[in-house]
């Protein structure tokens, strides 16, 4: 009999083009998805040394980092984002780059489209210059983020040289308790094993807790991975999966035959990995970070800790800093914490289900006065679904901001920036100093604890709330 | 790229566990579409305050780290975002070499691809070093990959724990694209191999 093999040993072993001992692997990539910012110099490489893109058709560009989520008629303002939108238009016109550009139905954030159009598939390699591609391990592909210099590295050869990471199971039981989201699952996780926890190694999400989540929870836990440290994260495919995949632009021709192949990808009974943890679902709480990376996090019913609290030095040293920026004080209550700005959108939690949860959290509520709100859909179709759905009419009502596509202030490139000081409840993945603009101050939250906190101007646990499902 | 083999330098302390990329080169800087040009930017809102005056606050910016071109530093280095622009900055600073406990993957991997050599060291002797370099603003150290090295005039020497492959790509300077490139007659085999199995690229 074969030797169990874990999901990540079948997909690297379908992959590997070239092996030799003492060296790193050169596996093959399926999927290569490329944005404004960190591409131009990977394009401009290729020019200067005369080489071409090996395989344009498997190349998928869009526009997100830097797009303004403002009134998409009126021309950009800043000038240096449009030099890098003008660069990625060129360089996919003159390489043969397929480009979902500001005018396409299919604009989005990279790792929201990818999915929607079916481009991300099972045991496929998908590779993208952004840490986020570990979103797309939810379908049970191997993906992962690159730097620049491989980015051009898989223009060029559509491979990559690459150390064979090792396993790591992370096992959720049980179910989890109402008003408990997928990303308060993947908040207690780092929150545990810290944000070097996954160092190395290629998570993946086993479990009831994880089974239960749709295709888009599960993308939220994925995203985060790389949060942990995690060079990847994986969820083995199952029926959800493709369900949600069926009818999708880029779907396969032959689909059953596809569906028959995933249906074998997910790890087998008895399968070693190098590491492996146990978490229950049944004990975690909605989660808030009080500090500045997204390991600093607690329950929402609890209080900020003290430096004290910590009996590693670093981990002292850390949180020291860390309430300084956030200008906050042990023992604060999280509850008590109040907040100018809410952010919901970025890869993390911009998906419809997302939208669909804050809108029947909000139905009938006004926001706070005291705070701007604002909803940034994660891609064009989310946005015409969210439409059609009446839900940017309930936001609207309620005070919310209602933009367009792009990755807005997940990261404040565009014009979407926190003024020093403020304060922001975000469902995005980073909260570094600075992340949403300088000096501004982020605390990372699930999508209903971000509008439960526009509403109230603090944060609230919303499990004493009867619109939580 | 240019080859790394020996080198002498200053070290620059950056006495911080988790520094991640948002922190090494913010996002206002990565509007640009060129490799050059960001060590003017690294460390922005560290070495820099509000007023755009440097921070005299800021360890770094001693005079005694002026030209620093080895950096030590602490725990999950270059953790965040995979934005090689982190270490187009910390090489256009003039950082060649960093020692840490421990690096994010993704930085880790960039630093190679850019002729930076990164190092993990223990944390004792990661420890030892902050002490040396703290009670000798100026300390230097010589990174000797040929020899797999790092030692200092007043004894400390450590060994440099690193993938005969990297090694070798470094010493050499050697362009990880035109040595896949060579491995053509694999990469059409596979692709005629791939073309087989479901689920098929299409
Ligand atoms: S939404 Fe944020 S994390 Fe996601 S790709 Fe955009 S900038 Fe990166």
């Amino acid at each position: 009999m074969n030797t169990p093999k874990t999901m990540f040993e079948k997909i690297w072993q379908a992959h590997l083009v070239h092996d030799e001992p003492g060296k790193p692997s050169l596996i093959y990539i399926d999927r290569h998805l490329i944005h404004e910012v960190t591409s131009p110099q990977a394009f401009e490489g290729l020019r200067l040394a005369g080489r071409s893109v090996r395989r344009p058709e498997l190349t998928f560009a869009t526009m997100d980092h830097n797009v303004p989520t403002s009134d998409r008629s009126l021309p950009i303002e800043d000038g240096i984002s449009v030099r890098q939108m003008d660069a990625l238009s060129e360089n996919c016109r003159s390489f043969g780059v397929t480009l979902f550009d500001l005018t396409s139905p299919h604009q989005g954030i990279i790792h929201v489209i990818s999915p929607e159009l079916g481009l991300t598939l099972p045991g496929l390699t998908v590779v993208c210059g952004d840490s986020h591609t570990s979103t797309h391990g939810a379908f049970g592909a191997l993906a992962f983020g690159i730097g620049t210099s491989e980015v051009e590295h898989v223009l060029a050869t559509q491979c990559l040289i690459q150390e064979k990471p090792k396993t790591f199971l992370i096992e959720v039981q049980g179910k989890r308790p109402r008003g408990v989201e997928a990303k308060d699952l993947i908040l207690s996780i780092i929150g545990q094993i810290g944000t070097s926890g996954g160092a190395g190694s290629v998570v993946e999400f086993a479990g009831e807790a994880i089974r239960d989540l749709s295709m888009e929870e599960r993308m939220t836990v994925c995203n985060m991975a790389i949060e942990a440290g995690a060079r990847a994260g994986m969820i083995a495919p199952d029926e959800k999966t493709i369900e949600y995949l069926q009818g999708r632009m880029y779907a396969p021709v032959d689909f059953k035959a596809s569906a028959e192949a995933w249906r074998q990808l997910p790890s087998d009974p008895g399968a070693v990995f190098d590491k492996t943890i146990q978490i229950s679902a049944a004990s975690l709480a909605p989660q808030v970070t009080w500090g500045t990376n997204p390991g600093q996090v607690i329950s929402v019913d609890a209080r900020v800790p003290s430096p004290e609290d910590f009996m590693n030095e670093n981990d002292r040293k850390s949180a020291e800093r860390a309430l300084e920026y956030m200008g906050l004080r042990g023992g604060t209550p999280i509850e008590s914490i109040e907040v100018d700005h809410v952010f919901i959108g970025s890869c993390t939690n911009s998906r419809i289900e997302d939208l669909r949860r804050v809108a029947h959290f909000v139905k009938g509520k006004q926001v706070s006065s005291k705070v701007y709100a604002m909803v940034v859909p994660g891609s064009q179709a989310v946005k015409k679904a969210a439409e059609e759905e009446g839900i940017d009419l309930i936001l609207k009502a309620a005070g919310f901001d209602w933009r367009e596509s792009g990755c807005s202030m997940c990261l404040a490139m565009n014009p979407d920036v926190l003024k020093p000081g403020e304060r922001c409840a975000s469902t995005s993945n980073r909260n570094f100093e600075g992340r949403q603009g300088a000096g501004g101050r982020t605390h990372l939250v699930s999508p209903v604890m971000a509008a439960a906190a526009a509403l109230a101007g603090h944060f609230v646990d919303i499990r004493q709330s009867d619109q939580v499902v | 790229m240019e080859p790394f083999k020996v080198m002498t330098g200053v070290v620059a302390p950056l006495d911080l566990p988790n520094v991640d990329t948002d922190q090494i080169i913010p996002k206002q800087f990565l509007k640009r579409i060129e490799r050059t040009g960001f060590g003017e930017f690294l460390f922005y809102d560290w070495r820099f305050t509000k007023d755009g005056q440097l921070n005299s606050d800021f360890e770094m910016n001693a005079v005694s780290y002026r030209g620093a071109s080895i950096l030590v530093a602490r725990d999950n280095f270059g953790c965040g975002s995979s934005r090689e622009h982190a270490p187009w900055a910390l090489l256009d600073y003039g950082f060649k070499c960093i020692i840490a406990p421990s690096f994010a993957d993704i930085f880790y991997n960039n630093c190679f691809k850019n002729g930076i050599l990164p190092v993990r060291l223990t944390e004792s002797e990661v420890e030892s070093l902050f002490k040396a370099v703290q009670k000798n603003p100026g300390y230097m150290l010589t990174v000797d990959l040929e020899q797999e090295k790092i030692f200092s005039d007043d004894g400390l020497s450590f060994k440099i724990d690193i993938s005969p492959f990297r090694r070798t790509s470094l010493l050499n300077g050697l362009d990880d694209i035109a040595l896949t490139l060579a491995q053509e007659d694999a990469i059409q085999q596979y692709e005629l191999k791939r073309l087989k199995i479901p689920p098929p690229l299409h």
